[in-house]
């Protein structure tokens, strides 16, 4: 199987220009079965190749494709490994499940088909992405990602929002992506070649722990995940990014590309292995994240956007996860997470697609008879994100949390944040799941919802059952998914398991706090009338704290207000203003000269003459004769 | 067969064809135009379908001596990197020939001039002969300063102008060093002087010699790539001119100033080059930002394709002057692609141009609802001057940076962030001229025809294609731009940093691996 | 008494102040254009002279230049004086101005 991956690129670039160039001929909703057909089949493919994986009879390989740049050795290969395979069947599978489901949310819209040509075009980057075998292949998938995320975010371009969302999505990935640009500079000027067997089979041997390289390499790399992965400072753009199509949001913005910083940080394991300074501050960073971010939700209004500051608080655990060590924990949360956030929001699409595009909360509620198969499969995800047991959100991150334990001393507080994190994530959660499920319904006049066709509760149904059953293979007792993923982290050691007996408590403590987010959400909110939330906190949270606003006047103003003045005053008085200067002195110069030439011919004969006379002197005085 | 002199002389033929038709059959001058210059890009196909990759010797060489005593003349060949250019340069001018159908004043002119502009920067990246040289880069200025100043908006007359000056400022430096090149090459080979740059290449020059006739050639190619501060005559000449008199302005006139920085001053005065290196790239990497930057801010399209492209060539510069294979590698290929992009971007903007005579940002507005597959287009071309991976900027700016670092670290950084400035000024243009709701001044425009598609699709096919596969070009460009590095390393005392050659960037090996072997198990 | 080169060329400079001085003072372009004559014939005798007093032959080419040229700024010349006496009726200089910078 491994000879056809080069399918998984392929066939999702096919459908996306097809899509794009043929689509209105195709028409609806023919392109979109024959965008979700190619993804299943990408999916089958996946799933196919990884076999060897599960079984554990296969070993990583590099697939050679063609040369890209000589010059930098930057081939197009693909690296299969278990941590490229489980990122593809991720990344295929959710992915074709909201194909799917797209099908019948964006049923009747004027650019139907080109909504599917760049949902497979985003496949396409984020394969290239995950299947690099090196770092330029890497960026490569990582800019187009971005690209494909513009794309979808401005899909709906005659609204003002969307454009702007899109231009800034793509702006401050691209602050992040100049990190990552010179992480690789760095990378070649170390290590001659962008490919990470190379890079991660010499590095250990050419630098010992708490290199500055490697420190400067990690920090940088970093920069880069922080930007697509929405961590401090960089996550303000994900937000905004909602303004995109619901499944964009699911797909792009909460299961897949938002995880690719985790993913490259995860690839890099080795590098971070080599810089514990590096792997601290991702700890904190990524604590500090989840911290803020679940504040801010707690105040969110809009159901998309409370689940976008969720996904960022997930992202900041994973983001521990990577900090502390524990790579597979990570990457565990990241499967889990790609599962129940995916269904979360197309949960709410569904719900957003009955209230007749109705996305505030406080006009929800009691939806819980009128949409079945959204409540219950709502349900799943609001418990597994909540960390009950023993759905596949408790698991995954009690794993995160557990490993920052494990490493006791100074990273306790960050157990502990991250404990109190969970605690506010089950009780957001909960506003999220009463305000629009329980209680009484607030609706518009005039609208009444109703279950959504069964292309879009398929694809919830599928993801609930991940969201149930996905946690149990990698349980304390049974590693199966660490197993699965070890080859990838070959180099790299593990955080040390603790024993039976902790972990057992340790998982104690997270369900009681879940329970107590739990309770105390429901309490506030499964009731008639909602409780007043126009306080001070309540307002400062709603409006994310205005990070927003303070990076507008300390950094978009003045970097505008710096060009201004190059572009109107820099420009054409300095720079041109010399020209110009010169111009007016040649000018000058021209007009006192022109007196010379009267015009009289026996004027310009004198003067031809005694130059000539003084010329013969000159010579005869100074010159000593002929 | 004088292959060059073909690709040459079929324009200057199809000028004086266009000539002599007969007035009462205005109908035949656009075919005959854009026959004769498809005709030389067929040329420039056969050469480089003939030319030799893997060695960096001049190719299809002619040597007519016209003066013995003077040694100069027709002296032709290409190397790879003249030959990108000159394959740009082919495929370019049909382009813009096509897209001038707008054109209704002064046809017959119009074509001329296109044809001889057509011809003089075809000689300027084949000639080996410095006077030759000489002659076609000061033939261009009169047809472009013709174009601007005939068939120009509404500031032509002061565009014009400031674009000869300019320009004829530099060659006074430029003529100045070459005649004193070429008399103290003809001191030391016995005759009076000699312009073949085969012999200047051989001669020695003292350190003063060679840091004066650097900064004489310098100063004449930095205008006209134009390196900061010397821009300040794009944005007027760009913004003026008619779109095929951008088009070739952006396109290939300013990499005849890039082209000449690589092929005499790094060539032929290697020590002097080494010294002046940092200045250079200094002068370079002010530009990625200040350009961009600037940009950032134009209301007005033209101008703002025109900032950016000072951004871009600083980036060619910042390459050229770190002195890596990868960073030279990278600057050609970035002239290849600015050539290709920008075109693309004024092809595009002469196209709604042509529609709505403004050329104002304010005055858009929701376009891509009235005109889709021109939007798309447009969103194309500016991703790919933005530098989007897949598409050929990518190629260029990230072999530059890297290649630079290894030289230059903290340029290299700074030159980074002209990738954030890119995505700034491009996609906020884009928001405003193409989203929201539609402004009503543009409600009802035609979307582009089959001729304005097909004047586009080379360009697409061309981006992407090298964007995604560019190791053809990358392979011919290598020999040529090593030569250069070897050079400048046994004429100084300089050294290329450790990975800046290509021979030292690390072998990969392919194939299954065993994790179990080499880890810890 | 012989005749030396030094006489000739005494005579030359005599003939070429004069026409200088011609050009200088004379307002009228007929009797300037006559003095020019007057300054080339003056360095036509200095060529010949030294010519034949080094046994050189390029001096009588030049000489021989200098009369060809002179034939042809004659033809010239006199043609655009004619013009301008047509225009003007009158061939004083000092009303010729139009070439003022």
């Amino acid at each position: 199987m491994t000879d056809f991956l080069w399918l998984l690129v392929a066939l999702p670039l096919a459908g996306a220009a097809l899509n794009l160039i043929l689509g209105k001929r195709i028409g609806e909703p023919r392109s979109g079965w024959f965008g979700f057909g190619l993804i299943a089949i990408s999916f089958v493919i996946g799933f196919g190749a990884s076999l060897g994986f599960f079984a554990g009879t296969s070993n990583p390989q590099t697939i050679y494709l063609f040369s890209w740049i000589p010059a930098v050795g930057a081939d197009a290969a693909i690296l299969w490994d278990p941590l490229s395979a489980l990122l593809t069947m991720i990344v295929t599978g959710v992915g074709a499940l909201i194909h799917l489901y797209s099908i019948g949310y964006m049923h009747g819209d004027d650019r139907y088909p080109r909504f599917f040509a760049f949902l497979n075009l985003f496949i396409a980057s984020m394969m290239i992405l995950v299947l690099a075998s090196n770092f330029a292949v890497m960026f490569v998938g990582w800019e187009l990602v971005g690209l494909s995320s513009y794309l979808l975010i401005s899909f709906w371009f005659t609204k003002p929002e969307a454009a702007a969302a899109g231009k800034k999505a793509f702006v401050v990935n691209r602050i992040g992506d100049w990190g990552f640009l010179v992480a690789l500079m760095l990378i070649f000027m170390t290590f001659g070649t962008f490919d990470f067997r190379t890079i991660f089979e010499n590095a250990p041997a050419m630098f010992g722990v708490g290199a500055g390289t490697i420190t400067a390499i990690t920090l940088l790399l970093f920069v880069g995940a922080a930007g697509k992965s929405a961590q401090i400072p960089l996550y303000v753009w994900l937000p905004d990014a909602m303004e995109g199509p619901t499944p964009v949001s699911a797909l792009i913005h909460a299961a897949t590309m938002v995880t690719a910083g985790v993913f490259m940080m995860a690839r890099s394991a080795v590098l971070f292995e080599l810089a514990p300074v590096s792997a601290g501050v991702v700890a904190v960073v990524g604590t500090l994240t989840a911290l803020l971010a679940a504040v801010i939700a707690v105040a969110q209004t809009d159901i998309k956007r409370v689940l976008a500051y969720s996904t960022i608080s997930q992202l900041g655990y994973m983001v521990l996860g990577i900090g502390v060590g524990a790579y597979a924990a990570g990457v565990f949360h990241l499967t889990t997470h790609a599962m129940f956030k995916a269904l979360l929001f197309l949960g709410a699409g569904s719900v957003i697609h009955a209230l007749a595009n109705q996305q505030d909360m406080r006009k929800m509620g009691a939806l819980r008879k009128a949409m079945p198969i959204t409540f219950i499969t709502m349900a799943a995800a609001w418990l597994a994100i909540s960390g009950m047991f023993p759905f596949s959100g408790f698991w995954s991150k009690d794993e995160v949390l557990a490993a920052a334990f494990a490493r006791g001393g100074a990273w306790l507080i960050l157990y502990v944040i991250g404990l109190g994190v969970a605690l506010i994530t089950a009780f957001y959660m909960t506003r999220l799941f009463a305000m629009t499920f329980l209680g009484s319904s607030r609706w518009d006049e005039g609208v009444t919802p109703h279950e959504s066709p069964r292309t879009m509760t398929v694809p919830l149904v599928v993801l609930g059952l991940g969201t149930v059953f996905l946690g149990l293979f990698n349980t304390p007792a049974r590693h199966a998914f660490e197993h699965f993923l070890e080859p990838a982290f070959s180099g790299v050691e593990q955080v040390e398991g603790l024993s039976i007996g902790l972990i057992s408590t340790l998982a104690v403590v997270a369900v009681i706090v879940a329970i107590v987010g739990i309770i105390i959400g429901l309490r506030r909110y499964n009731t008639e009338v909602l409780p007043d939330e126009t306080g001070a906190f309540w307002r400062r949270a709603l409006a994310a704290f205005g990070v927003d606003d303070l990076y507008g006047r300390f950094l978009v103003a003045p970097g505008k207000a710096v060009a201004d003045w190059w572009a109107s005053v820099v420009d054409p008085k300095v720079v041109d203003g010399a020209v110009h200067g010169i111009a007016k002195g040649a000018i000058g110069g021209g007009e006192r000269a022109r007196a010379v030439q009267s015009g009289q011919v026996r004027w310009y004969a004198a003067v031809v003459a005694i130059g000539a006379v003084a010329l013969v002197v000159f010579l005869l005085v100074l010159g000593g004769g002929f | 067969m004088p292959v060059l002199l073909l690709l040459v002389g079929l324009p200057l033929v199809g000028a004086l064809v266009v000539g002599i038709l007969p007035k009462k059959r205005p109908e035949l001058v656009f075919p005959v135009s854009l026959g004769a210059s498809t005709a030389s890009l067929a040329v420039a196909l056969y050469v480089l379908w003939e030319f030799e990759a893997g060695t960096p010797a001049l190719q299809f060489i002619e040597d007519l001596r016209f003066s013995t005593i003077l040694d100069m003349g027709w002296r032709v060949g290409v190397d790879g990197i003249s030959l990108f250019m000159v394959v740009l340069t082919a495929i370019l001018f049909p382009i813009s020939i096509a897209a001038s159908r707008s054109v209704t004043d002064r046809v017959k002119t119009y074509m001329i001039l296109m044809l001889v502009l057509e011809a003089g920067v075809l000689g300027v990246f084949v000639a080996l002969d410095l006077l030759l040289f000489f002659a076609f880069f000061e033939i261009v200025l009169v047809p472009m300063f013709m174009l601007i100043r005939l068939w120009g908006s509404d500031n032509r007359r002061y565009a014009s102008m400031k674009f000869v000056l300019f320009t004829a400022a530099g060659s006074a430096f430029l003529l100045a060093s070459i005649i004193g090149l070429a008399v103290m090459t003809g001191a030391q080979i016995g005759t009076l002087a000699s312009f073949d740059i085969r012999n200047v290449l051989a001669i020695q020059l003292s350190g003063t010699a060679q840091l004066l006739l650097f900064l004489g050639f310098a100063i004449a190619f930095a205008i006209k790539v134009p390196l900061f501060p010397f821009h300040t005559w794009l944005a007027d000449a760009h913004t003026e001119a008619p779109t095929a008199g951008s088009v070739i302005l952006a396109g290939v006139l300013l990499k005849m100033g890039t082209y000449g920085l690589l092929r005499f001053n790094l060539t032929l005065f290697p020590e002097a080059a080494v010294r002046m290196a940092p200045y250079l790239a200094i002068l370079g990497v002010i530009g990625i930002v200040y350009g961009a930057a600037v940009a950032i801010v134009q209301p007005d399209v033209k101008r703002l394709i025109a900032y950016s492209s000072v951004s871009h060539m600083g980036f060619i510069v910042l390459g050229m002057f770190a002195f890596t294979t990868q960073s030279l590698q990278g600057s050609v290929f970035q002239m290849i692609s600015h050539g290709l992009t920008t075109g693309a971007l004024f092809l595009l903007v002469g196209m709604i141009y042509d529609r709505t005579h403004t050329r104002k940002i304010a005055d858009y507005g929701g376009l891509a609802t009235v005109m889709p597959v021109y939007a798309g287009l447009f969103l194309f071309a500016a991703f790919a001057s933005a530098g989007l991976p897949g598409l050929s900027g990518f190629v260029g700016e990230f072999t530059i940076l890297v290649g630079s670092y290894l030289s230059f670290p903290v340029m290299a950084i700074v030159a980074g962030s002209g990738v954030i400035l890119a995505a700034i000024y491009l996609l906020w243009a884009y928001e405003r001229v193409f989203t929201g709701a539609t402004n009503p001044k543009i409600e009802g425009l035609k979307d582009l025809d089959f001729r304005e598609l097909a004047i586009m699709a080379p360009l697409v096919v061309l981006i992407i294609g090298i964007g995604v596969y560019p190791k053809p070009v990358m392979d011919r460009v290598e020999p040529s731009v090593e030569l250069i590095l070897d050079r400048i390393e046994s004429a100084t005392t300089y050294q290329v940093p450790l990975v800046g050659r290509s021979s030292a960037v690390v072998d990969i090996e392919y194939g299954e691996f065993d994790v179990h072997e080499g880890g810890e198990g | 008494m012989t005749v030396t080169v030094t006489w000739y060329l005494v005579l030359a400079a005599a003939l070429f102040s004069m026409g200088a001085a011609g050009v200088l003072i004379r307002r009228n372009a007929l009797i300037m254009f006559m003095s020019i004559e007057l300054m080339l014939n003056s360095v036509n005798l200095t060529f010949v002279a030294v010519s034949k007093h080094l046994g050189l032959i390029e001096g009588q080419v030049a000489a021989l230049f200098v009369m060809v040229i002179a034939a042809a700024e004659v033809t010239v010349g006199l043609a655009i004086i004619v013009a301008i006496f047509r225009f003007r009726s009158s061939a004083n200089v000092d009303e010729l101005s139009e070439l003022r910078g």
